[in-house]
């Protein structure tokens, strides 16, 4: 079991002994979690780290699941993609639906001083608050720059009950009269995926893949679907291929529940089959070791995608001192400051132009992991995400833009 | 005789959206004139703090957008040239800028819009201070104090002190000049937080004050 001192080789132990004292002015408060699920995707994952190192902490944090039928998470699901922006059409009957499955989930729970209501399927328990006295929060931790009108008019009913809306990106901010509040996520550095590697587990991983690590290894890993542009990322290669000898890596899960995943995918093969030095790796979920390893002995990675969330796997490569040239969407900005901690661009040309210029100017793509590295240190490691999450609940006990503990 | 004790607070800062957001030159100058004072703070301070390790680091929000996503050098420049350390008040950051914008976009013929998800975000910032169980009584416990506390106590004591007025005058230099060392508080005056690094801060202030720190 990870304990909050293990951090301190890595963060410093003044960071840790701050979080101690931030944690001492939440004495006496239980701050609730409530999502979906117990298992699977980045909430449950990021839960299940978080609480225990906020109980080391001092703080009464808990954890608890809204209850709900197939019907129910068919519904979540449709929220979700229009949410994301999808067109979907979701009936009046099935939002009336989605509705009565919360209320039956407000009658059943207990509520804590604190409620900490993660993502859109919870977000009707703010009806619990009548008659409440408790602090409420609401974190989306979903892409929202373009939601769906209908929908977001629905969710926004209760979104503004709530004392303070939580978002990962500032472009996902909307106009509502509640505080906004930024809260990026985080990588854990002592988890599988990027804890450091020796060099044999490493070295193991590309040869079992036939990777030669003795030239330059270009690498993206992210699933096969069209927002990540694999088929660009290929483009890009092809034009970088003319003037610098590399090899290049498309490694992730399959194709998702996005319809092009298929044709996409099939794009993708048809190019890698022409070409003995792209390797497309298809991984399983569990394949954390392995990506880490990727990570860490690629000389560039890529994040060519068209649309993000956050995405994280900028984060996990800039951790591991790798120079990134990535997409500039989503959260990738807030990871990426152009040219000092990475390389931002916006075309298949400028991506290749680029990938050149890192592999002939290894120092300067040496320079550029080095402070991504620093970066993320600083800002995006599960302590400063710790940080924030104590911060948030402060904030609703206090007034003002500044504010003095004593 | 003993100095009277120096408690180190640190502080954190809580990110807030604005909902507010630039597409161009011009929509960014109307932003800077109607923001709140802690979103101009926000925007020209928290790039000391997340890239506190950079040297050279990255200038202010504004300067970094006009340059890398309007593509303007010559504004990037301008905006980023803007001297902080003159500056007293957050007030006098908004008018530096405001000085820099407005003759800009009264002589350009043609404004450019950014590209389409790279607008400028306006956000602001709640901040939170706590004390530390570090105190100093002397500059050899100054000094020791000061290489354990984390660097937002650093930056909490050097930079917001300086801005913030509000937050009363708690920063180094005034403690030196009150405790007699008059020549030590002058030459941490005279020094410009804003060209180190957090970290090379924190180092040449204790060697500057290690000078001082006769028996």
């Amino acid at each position: 079991m990870i304990a909050l001192e293990d951090y301190a080789s890595i963060v410093g132990q003044s960071s840790i002994d701050d979080l101690r004292l931030i944690a001492q002015h939440l004495q006496g408060y239980t701050i609730q979690n409530i999502n979906s699920t117990a298992v699977g995707g980045g909430v449950a994952e990021i839960l299940n780290r978080m609480i225990p190192l906020m109980k080391e902490l001092g703080v009464s944090a808990r954890w608890d699941v809204i209850r709900g039928d197939e019907r129910f998470f068919v519904i979540t699901k449709k929220l979700h993609n229009a949410l994301h922006g999808t067109p979907v059409d979701i009936s009046n009957e099935e939002l009336d639906y989605f509705l009565a499955v919360d209320r039956e989930n407000v009658a059943s729970m207990e509520f804590a001083e604190m409620v900490f209501i993660h993502d859109p399927q919870p977000v009707a328990l703010i009806e619990a608050r009548h008659g409440h006295e408790g602090h409420w929060a609401w974190r989306c931790h979903i892409d929202f720059s373009r939601p769906n009108r209908k929908i977001w008019n629905f969710i926004e009913k209760f979104v503004r009950q709530y004392d303070v809306a939580v978002f990962s990106a500032p472009a996902f901010s909307r106009r509502l009269e509640i505080p906004q509040v930024l809260i990026s996520p985080s990588i854990d550095p002592l988890s599988e995926k990027n804890r450091e590697l020796h060099e044999d587990e490493i070295r193991q991983v590309f040869e079992k893949f036939g990777i030669d690590m003795s030239r330059p290894v270009v690498t993206q890993i992210s699933r096969f679907d069209y927002l990540k542009d694999p088929v660009g990322v290929i483009k890009a290669y092809r034009i970088a291929r003319r003037r610098v000898d590399c090899q290049l890596v498309l490694a992730g899960g399959g194709a998702t529940d996005d319809p092009e995943g298929p044709i996409i995918m099939e794009q993708v093969k048809a190019e890698a089959a022409k070409d003995p030095d792209i390797h497309l790796l298809f991984l399983p979920p569990s394949s954390d070791l392995i990506i880490n390893a990727l990570q860490r002995g690629s000389t560039i990675i890529l994040q060519k995608s068209l649309k993000e969330g956050f995405g994280l796997t900028v984060a996990e490569a800039l951790w591991k001192r790798r120079p990134v040239i990535a997409g500039a969407v989503g959260g990738i900005p807030l990871q990426i400051s152009h040219r000092y901690s990475g390389i931002l661009t916006h075309s298949i040309d400028g991506t290749a132009h680029w990938i050149k210029q890192l592999i002939n100017e290894p120092a300067y793509a040496a320079r550029l992991g080095e402070n991504g590295h620093e970066h993320i240190l600083n800002n995006y490691l599960i302590t400063r995400h710790i940080k924030d999450y104590l911060l948030l609940f402060l904030s609703t006990l206090h007034s003002g833009d500044l504010v003095h503990l004593t | 005789m003993g100095m009277s004790p120096f408690f180190f607070t640190t502080k954190y800062d809580q990110t807030l959206l604005l909902g507010r957001r630039a597409r161009n030159a011009s929509e960014l100058a109307e932003g800077i004139a109607e923001i709140p004072a802690m979103s101009v703070y926000y925007h020209t301070h928290h790039f000391l703090e997340q890239h506190h390790f950079l040297s050279p680091e990255p200038p202010n929000d504004f300067a970094y957008w006009a340059t890398n996503v309007l593509n303007d050098d010559l504004l990037g420049e301008q905006l980023s040239s803007i001297d902080v350390i003159q500056c007293q008040t957050i007030e006098q950051i908004r008018e530096l800028l405001l000085r820099v914008l407005d003759p800009y976009l009264a002589a350009a013929k043609h404004l450019a819009d950014c590209p389409q998800g790279e607008d400028f975000h306006f956000m602001s910032c709640r901040t939170f201070t706590l004390p530390t169980p570090y105190s100093a009584s002397s500059l050899d416990e100054f000094c020791v104090a000061l290489e354990k506390v984390s660097v937002s106590s650093l930056y909490y004591h050097m930079f917001d002190a300086r801005l913030r007025p509000e937050l009363g005058r708690n920063d180094f230099t005034i403690w030196f000049r009150d405790n007699s060392y008059k020549e030590l508080a002058e030459a941490l005056q005279n020094l410009d937080p804003y060209t180190y690094t957090l970290e090379g801060l924190r180092k040449t202030i204790v060697k500057l004050v290690r000078k001082y720190d006769r028996p």
